[in-house]
């Protein structure tokens, strides 16, 4: 009984998650970011617990969804807080989040911010867009409201 | 006539283009500190002036609301209790709008310094300019101030230390450091660190 219950235990949470998200280091996260493709790449940085941030997550589900030239990733920064990434699968579930998501996983914020982007204070939330073609980019720290993104974009065509 | 409407109108965009860019805002590592005057939990207003005896300022910009500020509760108490008594208190500003973020509203900030016991200035920058004049970004967010004979600059801008969850796990301490270095007049090993918090909830323009 009991090892049946261990089972299940493990099998679960697997199905019951729409997306598992996938816990990556700085280097992982870099690689992610600077990936080639034809597309257009948008890196968001949020957390489960900031309030504007999750406001404006609607606007890259939606944009992920309706342009196939556009890939959105969003990195929790959820770890930097709460060492379980369960509050972050939950959230994923329970918003049914579509677009791909990653958590960082990374100790010291001086270190690791400059690395991504160096015109970053720390703030969250912040939007990293990328020409995937030209590799010409754009970063905003704050949140965004509906049509900014489009705007944003076309800044880097 | 017609050209020369047009090079008005040039010359105007040009005006126009210049009074609407931002202009660079915020004080540097080395900047001297302008006097500011905010009201206090306890209803007293605080001035930097107030403390031209000591010598320096531990001025973080905080709040009640980010996860990041409540992680570093305990941090900035501590950071009072062992650096008042050598000179560099700490003074905490709130510079969040309560009508985006009720729970920063002065009733709740009193709540916070009568709860966690508070044994220094906890201020409400209610026009938000001292956060502005000092370009602070977000919470926690410090700017240690030096004092040279009256007049305070900036000694070090960014976060307290390098482990936001746990305070076990930190290995570098950046204000401690800097004010170590301050006291033995050394260089201030890190000048400018990065601070990951919460965006300061602005006003809606």
């Amino acid at each position: 009984m009991r090892k049946l219950l261990l089972i299940l235990g493990f099998v679960l949470p697997a199905s019951v998650f729409a997306q598992q998200a996938e816990i990556v280091k700085l280097k992982q996260l870099q690689d992610h970011i600077n990936r080639q493709t034809d597309n257009i790449k948008i890196i968001n940085f949020w957390a489960t617990w900031c309030a504007p941030c999750i406001k404006e997550m609607p606007l890259f589900e939606k944009i992920g969804a309706e342009r196939k030239d556009v890939e959105v990733t969003l990195v929790s920064l959820d770890l930097d807080l709460n060492p379980k990434p369960e509050t972050v699968y939950r959230f994923i579930d329970r918003k049914k989040i579509q677009s791909k998501v990653l958590i960082l996983d990374e100790k010291d914020p001086n270190v690791w911010i400059n690395q991504i982007e160096k015109g970053w204070s720390g703030a969250i939330p912040a939007t990293i867009i990328i020409n995937g073609k030209t590799g010409q980019r754009k970063f905003v720290e704050k949140e965004l409201h509906e049509g900014d993104l489009e705007k944003l974009i076309a800044e880097i065509l | 006539m017609k050209m020369m409407m047009k090079t008005l109108f040039a010359a105007l965009a040009c005006v126009l283009f210049v009074a609407a860019s931002p202009l660079k805002s915020g004080y540097e590592v080395g900047d001297t500190v302008a006097d500011f005057k905010l009201k206090n939990v306890n209803g007293k207003m605080v001035s930097l002036s107030d403390y031209a005896s000591s010598k320096g300022v531990i001025v973080i910009f905080d709040c009640n609301t980010c996860p990041y500020s409540k992680a570093y509760n305990d941090r900035i108490l501590e950071l009072n209790k062992n650096f008042a008594s050598k000179g560099f208190p700490v003074v905490a500003i709130q510079p969040n709008d309560p009508a985006i973020s009720p729970g920063d509203s002065f009733d709740e900030m009193v709540k916070l310094a009568e709860k966690k016991k508070y044994d220094f200035p906890y201020l409400f920058d209610e026009t938000q300019s001292v956060a502005k004049t000092f370009g602070a970004t977000n919470t926690p967010h410090v700017f240690l101030l030096k004092n040279n004979g009256g007049k305070f600059s900036v000694a070090y801008i960014g976060a307290i230390d390098d482990a936001p969850r746990d305070a076990s796990g930190v290995s570098k301490k950046y204000v401690e450091e800097a004010i170590d270095a301050i006291l033995g007049s050394k260089e201030v090993p890190s000048t400018k660190t990065k601070a990951i918090g919460c965006t300061i909830k602005w006003k809606n323009a």
